[in-house]
């Protein structure tokens, strides 16, 4: 090609692209107070965000990390690191994930998982951070990894396993070990994967005791780092009181042992780097047919939004009451600002249409206000559309939820509603969910929350969830002690009325919290807003399909 | 019908044969080239694919790498041009160029030797008969003891009659071999044994003279030119004196500081003294000037092309090889001396191989990354060599001659030193950086030039010594810094560029996304010192990538301020660093090593060199056993290690004996160089195996001192 023609169709995209209706103005008054509160707030949750962050990438303290590194180890976001492909993005997982659960700090649950490129193949990373608890399994934990065991199998990302873990937490062990969803799934769920092909790997960089010792005996290949490294079912002091065979770590399940005589490790690192170094070629040697080129891939080439995505910080609303266009936070996520929308006259209280993410086709489901029967049965067609067309879909969340009243009722919401759930559960793309305000009882599930399993789901620091309001759950729940007292023939002041309410709007509050829900893994994690176009983009790059789906619907209410 | 032409003069050089290797015999076959004679390249096994061998039109092996067996083989390159037809043959300089025998060989076998008639070679070649020959013609002398006679003490006597310090050399050779200055008496004896030795293994005879050393001299010489119709002239004079080992390392044409009246008397002088030997094609005459008294003397004539030709080419805008052939063919001098123009100011800067910490010590090695400045009609660089070559230890290790030109000597002189800083080498170590000192110093810029200049200002020369000043080491650390930020370009580029798979491009862009917090690299970089015994410092930087695409780069320890440095890429290893609004152009080159990663980087007049340690991880090799640590730093103490690749010329001391802080243990020769290796500290000899013969690896262990004997 000519030189300069790239640059040449380049702008003849964008004035065309300018020329389009489907371009989105911009439509922000900066001059607003609403603008400038909004902003002077998230500029205060996401420092009070970064605050928490930058605590727990400090991982378990000082100390702890000071006597790791003693032990020759690095910190587990820094051994990842070395296995990413150098300069490469790393997508974290639930970061806050165990804040504030339990009595002690488990900082990011103690364990690190994410997404990241290693020799140009996408990889699930698990990394156990033996300075929190001595990388012990905390209920969270498991839940943590279980998560991103899920991912990557959804995703069929191959899984590198860091393992440096004392095994299941014994005081908990209640809580970690008998359950489904417990410590056993995580084996369960290595096997499967490794049954659909889905690589498993472990880079043994610490202890493996016990349970922890399937991690790598279940790995389709497994690296075990001399001096460090150990597996075994029972540690020194264990198989001291058991048979009274005294024995150190080293020779107990060390690198020798494994490599040389037991062969439960393939691979033998002479340290850590050297064992971080022979994974990125485990991943180097794959050699699975590389993922099909997807047929809509024209990924390559794109523009940015036209507007700074770092005004989405002054988009995101500091109060959910207040409303705000939804179509002001896709002009700067997707590419050009161009959104092609869909019914746009229709149910106007949902957006839906067509755009692009980073070259990457998406449909954009978000809301503009409460769900109405006319917005819901707008979705459920628009999901229908994609779902048909192999589309991911992308919801944006701030809903306050589904339209209460009896004119609503009698034109079957309900049934609307059940519409749009069936669609979200049964179409068979990628979605992506961002709560970006709040996010209300059935709105919540129409506009697939956790329950519908999208691929991923991250929330604002703006983002607010649960069954109802603060204020609405204290009202109903106030008639209804009420009626209770009056029942009993109990007298209630309204001084007490109102104390009644405050405590359930303070619990709602606290229990509403994006730090609460991310602390329980209710979502991926808490973003910037500024970086929601990006986190999209390696969302969607890394749940793309290989082949589509076929998507086939239960029996819809008509 | 056909033969109405009449044939071409029998003795027109149509094809001729380069006797030689490297620069110089790629610097004939490009004149020979250019005036349509076809080439024909000689080599020894070690130069299969040498440039000069591919410059040529044919090429004819000699056989293995040592010069005895090759280059300096007479009987196989006369055979060589009989095989291929080519009726001359070009010596060069060194190996044979000096050897009558030779010349008379070429002629009994019918071919036309490009040089001087045979008989003045062997006039000139022996120096006490070169000034007899001299002094009858009346061309100055320096007063000496020439005589045949070598018992030594009859040449101590002599040394004494002209009066310490003394210079003692070899008749025959030249290039500083087998020279040695005795200070006083108590050194002679010693002196000339070692010089006899020297001269044998060189020259192959070992009788020396002994003159009056000149305590503050300056080497000038004058290229003249005889044709073989009895004419002969100078075009002007060069000034060698910078030296080190007795080795001319910057030369420049014409001589700086001197009068009119001056210049023409030493022409004057030059021209008889070619004139007095029948003298025909190019000729040196080599002079000692007194700077105290103004007096020059003669030193010797070098009857062939002079490695340091070309500055000559420069300011009288002539092809002296052209010059020779055209001598050769029979013809007059192309000029009279009233038209030999002087027109500007040259410099050459000898580009070596070699260890100038460790007293400019020859060294060998692979061109890593080579990367000359580019020639233009005042810039040329003559060399032999392209990247990946080696520079072994058979041959001279010169890498390549930097020549340039201007208007006055401040012209040339900042084209010197600019184009020193922009000729990139690296793989071995080499005296560019301390080519770069002296034409930066204030002295020399002056012109006040002696061949003592640089043991005279060695204290203001850091190249020379292993330890790195306080602003050399910024530079380094500034430097280091620079390299951080082009590697973490470069490697993202790499993964993105290698991506298979480009669905995933979104994975790298810049900066590398992390959840809210910056992306972050350590990276580790050895300050090389050039010097294996010494511990090299480490640096540990810490790079952040930033939201611009650009990078914070601060030390770990966080003991310096950091810097803000934003990179665009050139080409593979160019790149335009931005560091504080300023934009330099910097370039890297990398290659393994002894288990070591290389980085090299220039950047503005500086080039540093960095090492990164070669861990397991880099070997990527899952074996249980620990790779042996043979060529890491990991010799015992007191180990004493070859100072570079070589030949046990002499074991003086028997292992298990003990020594003296200093005490000479061996004598170790390389590149024709002897190289005295002493006891690092008092103690016991312990591991001494070698014998005299015995081949050595650089940085092998030679023996060791211990402080207790073990026997």
């Amino acid at each position: 090609p000519r030189p300069g023609s790239a640059r040449a169709a380049a702008a003849y995209r964008s004035s065309a692209a300018a020329s389009s209706s489907s371009v989105l103005p911009d439509a922000l008054d900066r001059s607003s107070d609403a603008y400038a509160r909004n902003a002077a707030a998230v500029g205060g949750l996401l420092s009070d965000l970064r605050s928490r962050v930058s605590q727990v990438l400090g991982g378990g303290g000082a100390g702890a990390v000071k006597r790791n590194e003693g032990r020759g180890k690095l910190l587990p976001r820094d051994r990842i690191d070395r296995l990413l492909d150098p300069g490469a993005s790393f997508l974290e997982l639930s970061q806050l994930a165990g804040s504030d659960v339990y009595e002690e700090a488990l900082p990011s649950a103690g364990i690190i998982t994410g997404i990241g490129p290693v020799h140009g193949r996408l990889c699930m990373f698990v990394a156990n951070d033996p300075t929190t608890k001595g990388g012990t399994y905390y209920p969270i934990t498991v839940k943590k990894h279980l998560r991103a065991q899920e991912i990557a199998s959804e995703c069929k990302l191959p899984c590198i396993y860091l393992v440096d873990s004392g095994g299941a937490n014994l005081p908990k062990q209640a809580e970690v070990f008998p359950d489904r969803d417990n410590f056993g799934r995580i084996f369960y769920n290595q096997a499967k994967m490794s049954a659909d092909g889905i690589p498993q790997i472990a880079v043994v960089l610490g202890s493996c005791t016990a349970g922890g010792a399937y991690i790598p005996a279940m790995a389709d290949e497994s690296i075990i780092v001399k001096g460090n490294g150990t597996i075994f079912l029972a540690g020194p002091p264990l198989v001291k009181a058991a048979t009274g065979e005294e024995i150190s770590a080293e020779d107990l399940g060390g690198a020798s042992v494994h490599c040389k005589i037991s062969g439960v490790s393939d691979h033998f690192a002479q340290d850590e780097r050297h064992g971080l170094a022979l994974g990125r070629n485990i991943v180097k040697n794959l050699h699975l047919a590389a993922k099909e080129t997807s047929i809509h891939n024209s990924a390559c080439d794109y523009q940015e939004p036209l507007y700074d995505v770092q005004e989405l910080r002054s988009i995101a609303p500091a109060d959910t009451k207040q409303s705000f266009d939804i179509r002001s936070i896709i002009a700067r996520i997707v590419d050009g600002s161009e959104f092609d929308e869909f019914k746009k006259l229709y149910g106007t209280t949902l957006v839906t249409g067509f755009a692009g993410i980073c070259g990457q086709p998406v449909g954009i489901i978000g809301n503009n206000g409460i769900l109405f029967t006319e917005s819901a049965l707008k979705g459920t067609h628009f999901i229908e559309l994609c779902a048909q067309r192999n589309i991911p879909l992308i919801f944006l969340q701030n809903i306050s939820g589904f339209m209460v009243g009896s004119k609503s009722e009698a034109s079957g919401i309900a049934k609307a509603g059940a519409k749009m759930v069936m669609a979200v559960s049964c179409s068979k793309v990628p979605k992506i969910t961002i709560i970006v305000g709040g996010s209300f009882g059935a709105g919540n599930y129409g506009m697939c929350g956790r329950a519908y399993s999208p691929n991923f789901l991250f929330m604002w620091p703006t983002a607010r969830i649960s069954v109802m309001g603060g204020i609405q759950a204290a009202g109903v729940l106030a008639q209804i002690e009420k009626n209770n007292r009056k029942r009993q023939g109990v007298e209630w002041t309204k001084d007490d009325e109102e104390a009644f309410k405050a405590k359930v709007v303070e619990a709602y509050d606290k229990e509403g919290s994006p730090y609460y829900s991310t602390a329980r893994l209710w979502d991926d994690g808490i973003i910037d807003p500024a970086d929601t176009r990006r986190v999209l983009s390696l969302c969607l790059s890394a749940s793309a399909k290989t082949v589509p789906e076929d998507t086939k619907y239960g029996v819809f209410r008509m | 019908s056909s033969a109405t032409e009449p044939p071409p003069p029998p003795q027109t050089v149509e094809k001729v044969l380069v006797a030689n290797r490297g620069e110089i015999a790629c610097r004939v076959m490009r004149t020979a080239r250019r005036l349509g004679i076809a080439t024909v390249a000689v080599y020894s096994d070690a130069d299969r694919a040498a440039l000069h061998v591919r410059a040529a039109d044919e090429a004819v092996r000699l056989g293995p790498p040592p010069a005895r067996e090759s280059y300096l083989n007479a009987a196989a390159i006369v055979d060589a041009a009989l095989r291929t037809g080519a009726k001359a043959i070009h010596p060069g300089y060194g190996f044979l160029s000096e050897s009558a025998d030779f010349a008379q060989l070429c002629e009994s076998e019918g071919l036309t030797f490009i040089g001087p008639p045979p008989s003045a070679i062997r006039d000139m070649g022996d120096k006490s008969a070169s000034k007899r020959i001299m002094g009858a013609a009346g061309v100055p002398l320096v007063p000496g003891y020439h005589g045949a006679d070598q018992d030594i003490e009859l040449l101590k006597l002599e040394a004494d009659k002209i009066g310490y310090p003394v210079l003692i050399k070899p008749t025959h050779g030249g290039g500083g071999k087998g020279m040695r200055i005795v200070q006083g008496p108590d050194d002679f004896v010693d002196s000339v044994r070692s010089a006899q030795r020297e001269a044998a293994a060189s020259f192959g005879i070992d009788t020396l003279l002994i003159e009056k050393y000149i305590t503050q001299p300056r080497h000038i010489e004058v290229q003249v030119f005889g044709d073989k119709h009895g004419n002969a002239i100078h075009l002007y004079e060069r000034d060698c004196s910078l030296q080190r080992r007795h080795q001319k390392i910057i030369e420049e044409a014409p001589a700086p500081n001197v009068t009119t009246e001056f210049r023409t008397h030493i022409g004057e002088a030059a021209v008889s003294a070619a004139k007095a030997v029948g003298y025909y094609s190019a000729g040196t005459v080599e002079f000692i000037v007194d700077t105290l008294s103004g007096e020059f003397y003669f030193m010797e004539m070098n009857t062939r092309l002079q490695v340091e030709h070309p500055v000559t080419e420069m300011v009288v805008g002539q092809d002296l090889v052209e010059w020779q052939i055209r001598v050769a063919n029979g013809e007059r001098l192309p000029l009279s001396q009233e038209q030999v123009p002087l027109n500007g100011h040259a410099f050459e800067a000898r580009i070596y191989a070699e260890n100038v910490p460790r007293g400019f010590l020859p060294a060998t090695g692979t061109l890593h990354h080579y990367q000359p400045v580019l020639s233009s009609p005042t810039v040329r660089v003559e060399t032999g060599v392209e990247e990946g070559d080696a520079v072994s230890m058979h041959y001279d290790p010169m890498i390549a001659k930097l020549v340039v030109w201007g208007e006055s000597r401040n012209a040339a002189l900042v084209k010197l030193k600019n184009c020193l800083s922009n000729f990139q080498i690296a793989g071995l170590p080499t005296n560019v950086a301390f080519l770069q000192e002296l034409a930066g110093h204030n002295a020399f810029e002056r012109g006040l030039v002696d061949t003592h200049f640089i043991e005279r200002y060695k204290d203001d020369f850091q190249s020379t010594s292993a330890k790195a000043s306080g602003e050399a080491h910024d530079a380094a650390k500034l430097g280091a810094i620079l390299a951080a930020a082009c590697i973490c370009k470069k490697d993202h580029i790499t993964s993105e560029e290698s991506l298979r798979d480009k669905t995933l491009s979104v994975w790298y862009t810049r900066p590398p996304f992390r959840m809210h917090h910056s992306a972050k690299r350590l990276m580790e970089f050895e300050l090389d010192e050039e010097l294996e015994e010494l511990s090299d410092e480490l640096l540990k930087l810490l790079v952040t990538y930033k939201s611009d695409g650009g990078y914070f780069i601060e030390t770990e320890d966080g003991s310096s301020p950091g810097f803000d440095v934003k990179v665009d890429g050139r080409s593979e290893n160019d790149f335009r660093v931005e560091v504080g609004g300023v934009q330099t152009d910097v370039t890297l080159a990398f290659y393994s090593k002894d288990n070591s990663k290389h980085i090299h980087i220039w950047h503005g007049k500086h080039h540093h060199h960095y090492r990164q340690t070669m861990r397991a991880e880099h070997l990527l090799d899952d074996s249980s056993q620990p790779r042996q640590a043979s060529e890491g730093r990991s010799h015992p103490k007191g180990s004493v290690l070859a100072p570079m690749a070589g030949l046990v010329v002499k074991v003086l001391l028997k292992d298990g004996v003990h020594v003296e802080d200093g005490q000479p243990v061996m004598v170790i020769e390389a590149m024709k160089m002897e190289h005295v290796v002493k006891a690092p500290r008092a103690g016991y000899i312990e591991g001494l195996k070698a014998t005299a013969g015995q081949q050595v690896f650089d940085s092998s262990v030679l023996f060791t001192v211990k402080d207790k004997s073990t026997n």
